[in-house]
């Protein structure tokens, strides 16, 4: 009855190999884009190491890498505000980077470490950085839609015209909590952008083969009163571009957006997922259209020097050795952090 | 001093922590224009705007998610979840969510909300409407859990609960919302934690909570015909537990008995016995008894509900089983 395999929609005209294409007359400033490239990179080079550092047994537990999808975080951190807030999935190392958290706290973090971000309480998860305006990565499909609906509310009231982004997956558009969130947020009309990194996979399963539409996210758009956006989520450009539009739609009171960001995971779900099930034709065509060096390509294209874009990855690669020094260096959390801020108190005490 | 209903001090309470602080916000279904199902916030919409008393539509998830997101930066959000069998709907957000941010974050982030809910039987409501569910709030860490038995506590404890700085559950019992008590003038902000000896007595130690106290009180006055002197304890909050009051009264009396409204099974009594038989048993002249609800979902008949609820016949019954 359905297709085991989702359909990939050609999000690009070009096929891969073929030179980049012209720059669009809205690109942003280089200044910006090469920003937009840095961030990419430091990504890549971060959850690269990462990856390693769990097979060398340093990161245990689970993570959810978003090689490949760097593009979207990469493109929101730049548009965004300091005091905007960011709302993200597990799959969230990328978007608490984005908002300029420092690396070595999220790779301490990973590698349960008291220096990491949350002192190893939250691990990889739930990476949260209220001072970057990360207020939280959550690991409970579609809740965290709510939520932000939440802190876009207060900033409402509080007169503030501060903006909410709400990043998540496709599988989270299926779950009663997408529904309720969009809803609500556009009922009371709320400044928040809700982000769908559509990457053609939930876990294991192809997401068009339990969604009754083909679009998960812009196909339900009009349900909320909304317009559809289908962006290219692999195009730094056009995601910053849609970052701008709609941050800037949410600032001026225009009421939520929902995007939907057509990308792909270059490797497993999390950790313990080779992704065997994906064809090898698929994953192929996918790093083909890999975001990162599809900009690199383009920025050469249009003139930036190869010197500043070795200039650019070789200071990632140094931020990146560097952060991993020191956060391997650093203590593991003391017993103690057990019992620490369960209540605001600073303890765990629930009697008297 | 005034006398009110338990359901108007609940909007007693609410205006009065409004006027106070302006970032305290309340949503909810039908808590606006309609003053509530139960009717107690009537008048708060007139009072404070539709931007502050705000109604929902039907999505207790996007309620409690929309005061996680608010209490997380800078409001004080009161949630009304209309019938608290209906946390079930939304229990990721109490237990996944609102619980264990703090802890998660390392105390990055604050959650200074209440979530009211009209909590308990006596209205023939049936299992679906009428569950008495402290308990299951009870075992997630990171929540406060307070459940009023009288006008007055309403106000001081929903006071207090606002003002928290942890997210707190409060129930509020729907078969008590007509009844009456006396509320002192001006400010009455209780402590969360603090347990009320609501009588003195010699024999026994009832603990209770909720519409359990009045019961309880009812039978202490059966068991004084017959000879027996009870301590009646109001619980008033199961998190914090009030170990202190429980545990100095049982050391007098050498007897316990709760009194729980929640099905057998994991409920507080269960807690607060385990901890008297742990820290006090060299005081206990008899064995603790708990009178509950028994574990069956509640039956809907007047006849049936009467049966399951504890009576002061069943509570004067388990005291005499306690004493022996
Ligand atoms: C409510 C809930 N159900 C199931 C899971 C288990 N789970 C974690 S991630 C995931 C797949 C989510 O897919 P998608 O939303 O597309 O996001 P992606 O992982 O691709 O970023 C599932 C099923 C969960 N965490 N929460």
């Amino acid at each position: 009855m359905f297709s085991s395999r989702p359909q990939t929609w050609t999000t690009t005209t070009r096929t891969a190999g073929e030179p980049a294409p012209p720059v669009p007359s809205t690109a942003a400033p280089e200044a910006v884009r090469l920003s937009l490239y840095r961030r990419m990179v430091e990504m890549r080079g971060f959850e690269k190491r990462a990856s390693e550092l769990f097979l060398q047994g340093l990161v245990k537990g689970t993570s959810h890498l978003g090689l490949g999808q760097e593009a979207v975080a990469a493109a929101f951190g730049e548009a965004m505000r300091p005091d905007d807030y960011t709302f993200a999935t597990y799959r969230g190392h990328n978007h608490t980077l984005a908002r300029g958290v420092p690396m070595m706290p999220v790779m301490a973090e990973l590698m349960g470490r008291e220096s990491g971000l949350m002192a190893g309480k939250g691990g990889s998860m739930h990476l949260t950085s209220v001072q970057h305006g990360m207020m939280g990565s959550y690991a409970i499909i579609g809740a965290h839609l709510t939520i932000a609906n939440g802190a876009a509310w207060s900033a409402k009231v509080r007169g503030t015209d501060q903006v909410t982004v709400c990043f998540f997956g496709d599988g989270a558009t299926n779950i009663g909590a997408f529904h309720e969130a969009l809803n609500l947020a556009a009922v009371w009309k709320l400044p928040v952008v809700f982000v769908c990194e559509n990457n053609l996979w939930m876990e294991y399963t192809p997401i068009g083969s339990v969604t009754a539409v083909r679009q998960p996210a812009a196909d339900r758009a009009s349900a909320y009163n909304l317009p559809p956006a289908l962006v290219d989520g692999n195009d730094a450009d056009a995601m910053y571009a849609i970052a701008t539009s709609s941050i800037a739609g949410a600032r001026a009171g225009n009421g939520p957006s929902l995007i939907e960001a057509l990308t792909y995971r270059h490797g497993g779900h999390s950790r313990a997922d080779p992704a065997q099930y994906r064809s090898d034709a698929e994953v192929r065509e996918w790093l083909e259209r890999d975001p990162l060096s599809r900009y690199r390509l383009r920025l050469v294209a249009e003139g930036v020097s190869s010197e500043e874009l070795v200039r650019i990855e070789a200071e990632a690669q140094s931020k990146i050795d560097e952060a991993t020094a020191q956060a391997q260096a650093s203590a593991e959390p003391p017993a103690s952090l057990v019992e620490k801020d369960v209540f605001a108190d600073g303890g765990a005490t629930w009697r008297r | 001093m005034a006398e009110m209903t338990y359901r108007d001090a609940v909007a007693v309470a609410i205006a009065k922590e409004m006027e106070r602080d302006p970032t305290v916000v309340f949503l909810g279904e039908d808590v606006g224009a309609a003053g509530g199902v139960f009717k107690a916030s009537v008048g708060l919409l007139e009072k404070f705007g539709p931007e502050r008393i705000v109604d929902t539509p039907i999505a207790e998830e996007a309620i409690l998610g929309a005061a996680m997101g608010a209490a997380m930066t800078g409001l004080r959000p009161i949630a009304e979840i209309m019938f608290s069998d209906f946390l079930a709907v939304c229990w990721d957000l109490v237990a996944n969510e609102i619980a264990k941010a703090r802890y998660m974050t390392n105390g990055q982030v604050s959650l200074p909300l209440v979530i009211r809910t009209s909590n308990g039987a006596g209205v023939r409501f049936g299992a679906q409407h009428s569950q008495s569910v402290e308990n299951w709030a009870m075992m997630i860490p990171g929540i406060k859990v307070v459940a009023p038995s009288m006008p007055r506590d309403v106000v001081g404890l929903l006071a207090a609960a606002v003002r928290d700085p942890d997210p707190v559950l409060f129930f509020e019992h729907k078969s008590l919302y007509a009844t009456k008590g006396d509320v002192e003038e001006g400010e009455i902000i209780d402590e969360l934690g603090r347990a009320a000896l609501v009588r003195q007595g010699r024999d026994v130690t009832i603990v209770a909570l909720a519409a359990m106290v009045p019961r309880a009180l009812a039978a202490a006055d059966v068991l004084a015909t017959e000879g027996i002197d009870a301590t009646v304890i109001d619980l008033r909050s199961l998190v914090p537990l009030d170990v202190t009051t429980i545990a100095s009264s049982v050391v007098a009396t050498g007897h316990l008995v709760t009194v729980e409204e929640n099905p057998r099974l994991c409920g507080w009594g269960a807690e607060v016995a385990s901890i008297v038989a742990e820290e006090c048993l060299f005081d206990l002249d008899g064995p603790i008894v708990r009178v509950t609800t028994p574990h069956v979902p509640l039956p809907a008949a007047e006849a049936l509900e009467d049966v399951a609820i504890p009576s002061p016949a069943r509570v004067v019954e388990g005291v005499r089983r306690a004493l022996g």
